[in-house]
């Protein structure tokens, strides 16, 4: 009973989208769009369930004193001031809190919200600046990891090494005196448009079959990781 | 010994910032662009090693980033699907008229994703799985279809719908040594343990021009905050 009710309804509605798929009516049409709302509305308790999660991983880090459990207060109080603030005075649009302080206090919020604010000032430079960190990390990381021990690890290497040569002025300078075939700019293009896109699409067709192994599997109950432990 | 040292790297650091800010530079008057730059520091301090100013901006980060996807989740999914044509736009009244249909798709999604909160009783947990098997269903069947049309049948037109050349040769044997090579039913030996070699070299292109692009993205978000940094910040480049 505690597996059936819900392998069933996957089973249900499963086979209602394929089915839908193959049906351009207007009813269908909508009955797609109210799906689509409807597992948006349902992705919100998701949602609910991960923050959750998270919250309790660094609470129970606070309550065990675990190595660096003062850390978690600053990721608990950073979440709820970003989401008061965002919630409260709004996340696009200023809502009457965020308007009554801008005029109590004579502030000027060129982003509109205080969300934004947040969001243009510390989430945005610490999400770029945490990429940018990669760029140190993978040069050295494919040093160690890409030595030329064989063919096709030197094929890796020439690659993304033409790739990235080819992207820059400078290679195009150092080509320039050389027939339009061999520009590097050309070259690139071509290795993008050809050997790189064969094996783009061989991957690409084989992530489909696999997603539409395992959609089916699903479907028919074959595949029930989904509903965990337990009876 | 190893942390006195790196004090001092960091020191030497910070006074080169101040000593170029007050002799050539504009520094920002914003105080948002300053703590903009101090995370930015703070980040980049890490490749020295960990310490503690890392670690307050990488548990910053996730506080923030979830807190800001929180507000977001708020406004773009609860207020604007389910509490607004609840209660505020009523969307669910057509002409005057109740739409039981309507108003169903907002009412039943909403008590399916109360089921989620299941998970926090011990007798009712197993509830969770209905809303799971909703989801996980539906995109199952919304998935096969399009993934038909898109990765196969599209995939497979692109690939033969070429002109005669060398270029386009390649490209039909790449696709076809790239499937072999993941075709793992029968063992890769003869004829196709050869094509599946094959199939690894035109992989291991792909791997790398995809190497390649990350390095360079990764490159110019660099240059970006050493932009920020140096103009933004400090008004030391124009």
């Amino acid at each position: 009973m505690r597996r059936k009710i819900p392998l069933a309804i996957a089973f249900v509605f499963g086979i209602i989208m394929i089915i839908q798929f193959f049906i351009p009516h207007r009813i269908s049409v909508e009955f797609y769009r109210n799906m689509l709302n409807a597992l948006v509305i349902v992705g919100i308790f998701y949602y609910i369930l991960a923050v959750s999660s998270l919250i309790r991983v660094h609470r129970g880090k606070i309550k065990r004193k675990k190595p660096g459990w003062g850390y978690s207060y600053v990721t608990l109080i950073s979440l709820v001031v970003t989401a008061v603030i965002g919630v409260l005075g709004g996340a696009y649009q200023a809502t009457r809190i965020t308007s009554w302080f801008v005029q109590h206090f004579h502030w000027q919020i060129e982003q509109g919200t205080g969300l934004m604010v947040i969001y243009t000032y510390i989430q945005i430079p610490m999400g770029a600046t945490m990429f940018s960190l990669l760029a140190f990390f993978i040069a050295s990381a494919a040093f160690r990891a890409f030595k030329a021990r064989s063919l096709t690890a030197v094929l890796l290497l020439v690659t993304a090494f033409v790739v990235m040569l080819g992207r820059v002025p400078i290679g195009a300078l150092l080509t320039r005196r050389l027939p339009e075939i061999f520009h590097l700019t050309n070259i690139v293009e071509w290795i993008l448009k050809y050997p790189n896109m064969a094996a783009q699409r061989g991957i690409l067709m084989g992530i489909g079959l696999g997603m539409i192994a395992t959609s089916l599997k699903i479907i028919l109950g074959i595949e029930r990781g989904y509903l965990g432990g337990g009876d | 010994m190893k942390e006195r040292k790196g004090l001092i790297i960091g020191s030497v650091i910070m006074i080169a910032i101040f000593v170029l800010m007050f002799i050539k530079g504009e520094p920002s008057k914003s105080i948002m662009v300053w703590i903009a730059a101090i995370l930015t520091l703070s980040i980049y301090s890490f490749l020295y090693k960990d310490n503690v100013f890392y670690k307050f901006a990488e548990h910053l980060f996730v506080g923030v980033s979830v807190g800001y996807s929180v507000s977001v989740v708020w406004q773009n999914a609860f207020i604007r699907r389910v509490f607004d044509p609840l209660f505020i736009t009523r969307t669910y009244i057509v002409n005057d008229k109740f739409s039981l249909y309507l108003f169903l798709g907002i009412v039943i999604p909403t008590l399916l994703g109360l089921l989620m909160l299941s998970i926090f009783t011990k007798k009712q947990a197993w509830l969770i799985r209905i809303p799971i098997a909703f989801v996980v269903g539906s995109y199952a069947g919304m998935g096969i279809a399009p993934s038909f049309q898109a990765n196969i049948f599209e995939q497979t037109r692109s690939t033969l719908y070429v002109t005669l050349s060398i270029s386009a040769s390649i490209m039909i044997v790449g696709v076809i040594s790239t499937l072999v090579y993941f075709f793992f039913s029968k063992e890769h030996k003869g004829l196709l343990g050869k094509t599946a070699n094959l199939g690894i070299w035109f992989i291991m292109i792909a791997f790398g021009a995809s190497f390649g692009y990350t390095v360079m993205a990764r490159i110019s978000l660099l240059i970006g905050r050493m932009q920020f940094l140096l103009h933004d910040w400090l008004g030391v480049i124009k």
